[in-house]
């Protein structure tokens, strides 16, 4: 008789993890083959339209366009501003504003 | 009796051991699943974020350049775009008319967008999938149309109706959702700019390999201008969506040291219970190793199920749910929030380091208390 033991019981539902495992790596795989058409049709988007960034937050510009933004935007309203939008404490400085914000 | 023999006999007495004191394990499992669901939850959804931003940012312009005034960005004049054709590489230099447009009816923020396709056809807008549904905070189920027509509110207080000429597709909202794409004759009616200004430029060079040379150069002429490569725009979304680093760190160092004192207190501060136990199974001939494997086993058997449980919820979470739970965090302010279905990436490094965060410091929190207790005299553990 299978599963007698409390041990199989233990062994059968590892299995079934180390399944449920293999099923999210097959299923990231196919979905990424499906997607291919999307993602292709996106990159044609930004590139006809010559955009800059994603729709992920649009409550404030600098974190509509981060890659766009400049380093004072989040003191916007007045130099001691503290950052205010919930979007702006999830988003790190986009690399290229710490290393050269020239012009100012 | 064979070692694996052993070992599964050593296991069934755990699996006994742990029903024995079930409504604590079970609580221990389900928070200890919690915890790797929200790790797992950041690591799918911000590496996914990347790789998405990665693929389809790789034909965003090769350079824009914008002009800097008092430390922020400000309208480019137009006439800057001569001395930078001259530059010695450069193929093409257009000026790029963008900008904000915060609707009042919906309260949603709008990008504004001129296209030249429309130049010759005033009045008219192509509009995201966002955008058509803006009404659907103050009417729900109301979506836009085709050839709708939606009032916009230029500079000077009046009303520019824009017929709704086309739709951006829905599969696309992931960089279109807010986009109002219009004619520039449109565009300068609504907004106060004047001809010879431009939101910025944006430039095609002829060898890849010149842009750091011709951003240096065009520095150069314009000291107030600053050039922002393709390269930096790919390299900000690897960097803004670093689980590593600011406050998704920070929210997950809270829960994750959470745990851990939760996993130390219930692995370190063994019950008198237990230590009974260790100290009868020494008395009737158990190996201090026996009950090291004991223990060991106990530690796999509730981080395993809590491993696998955590991570195909994370999974279903992110890529079947949309990070629904994360939604009124990612949400924020915005009125407006595109809604996309993002393409699973899971790697073997994302499962490793779960598996090295998780499963590796709670397995040894829970054998080493044991071996403490497991090398004294069974007599004393037993009196205590």
């Amino acid at each position: 008789m299978i599963l007698q033991r409390k041990s199989d019981v233990f062994f059968s539902s590892l299995a079934v993890g180390v399944l449920l495992m293999c099923l999210i790596f097959l299923d990231a795989a196919v979905s990424q083959r499906l997607d291919r058409e999307v993602v292709r049709e996106r990159r044609e988007i930004v590139r006809v339209l010559e955009l800059t960034d994603l729709c992920l937050f649009t409550e404030a510009r600098y974190t509509r366009h981060p890659s766009m933004a400049d380093l004072h935007t989040p003191f916007q309203d007045h130099p001691l501003a503290l950052e205010h939008f919930p979007s702006g404490s999830v988003m790190a400085i986009p690399p290229h504003l710490k290393l050269q914000d020239s012009g100012e | 009796m064979g070692a694996l023999e052993k070992q599964r006999h050593i296991l069934d007495f755990t699996l006994s051991s742990l029903g024995r004191r079930k409504g604590k394990n079970i609580a221990l499992i389900i928070v200890y699943t919690f915890v790797i669901f929200l790790l797992a939850s950041v690591l799918f959804l911000t590496d996914s974020l990347k790789k998405e931003a990665s693929q389809i940012l790789q034909d965003t312009p090769e350079m824009t350049v914008q002009r800097l005034v008092a430390g922020r960005q400000d309208l480019i004049p137009v006439h800057y775009i001569e001395a930078i054709k001259q530059i010695k590489g450069v193929q093409s230099v257009t000026p790029r008319l963008w900008g904000y447009y915060y609707d009042a009816r919906s309260g949603a923020n709008y990008t504004l967008m001129v296209n030249a396709e429309l130049n010759d056809h005033a009045g008219e807008i192509i509009i995201g999938t966002g955008v058509s549904m803006r009404n659907a905070t103050s009417m729900p189920n109301h979506a836009v149309w085709k050839n709708d027509v939606l009032p916009f509110k230029t500079y000077d207080g009046s009303v520019v109706p824009l017929k709704v000429k086309g739709f951006l597709s829905s599969s696309s909202e992931l960089v279109t959702s807010d986009l109002v794409l219009v004619s520039e004759a449109d565009f300068r009616k609504i907004f106060p700019i004047a001809k010879d200004h431009a939101t910025d430029l944006v430039l095609k060079v002829r060898n890849g390999k010149e842009l750091a040379t011709i951003a240096a150069k065009i520095t150069q002429i314009h000291p107030d201008c600053r050039p922002i490569l393709r390269e930096d725009i790919l390299r900000t979304y690897n960097a803004v969506f670093d689980w590593r680093g600011g406050v998704i760190l920070m929210v997950l160092a809270g829960g994750f040291f959470a745990f851990i004192i939760l996993a130390w207190d219930k692995a370190t501060g063994l019950s008198a219970e237990e230590k009974r136990e260790i100290g009868i199974l020494k008395a009737i001939g158990w190996e201090t190793s026996d009950i090291l494997l004991m223990k060991f086993w106990e530690g796999a058997a509730v981080s395993l199920t809590a491993f696998f449980m955590g991570i195909f919820l994370a999974y279903l979470h992110i890529f079947l749910a949309s990070s629904i739970l994360f939604e009124p965090f990612l949400k924020g302010w915005s009125v407006l929030y595109p809604h996309f279905r993002l393409t699973p990436y899971v790697n073997g490094y994302q499962i490793a380091v779960l598996f090295f965060l998780t499963v590796i410091p709670y397995t040894v929190v829970t054998i080493v208390p044991s071996w403490r207790s497991a090398t004294i005299d069974p007599d004393s553990v037993m009196r205590m």
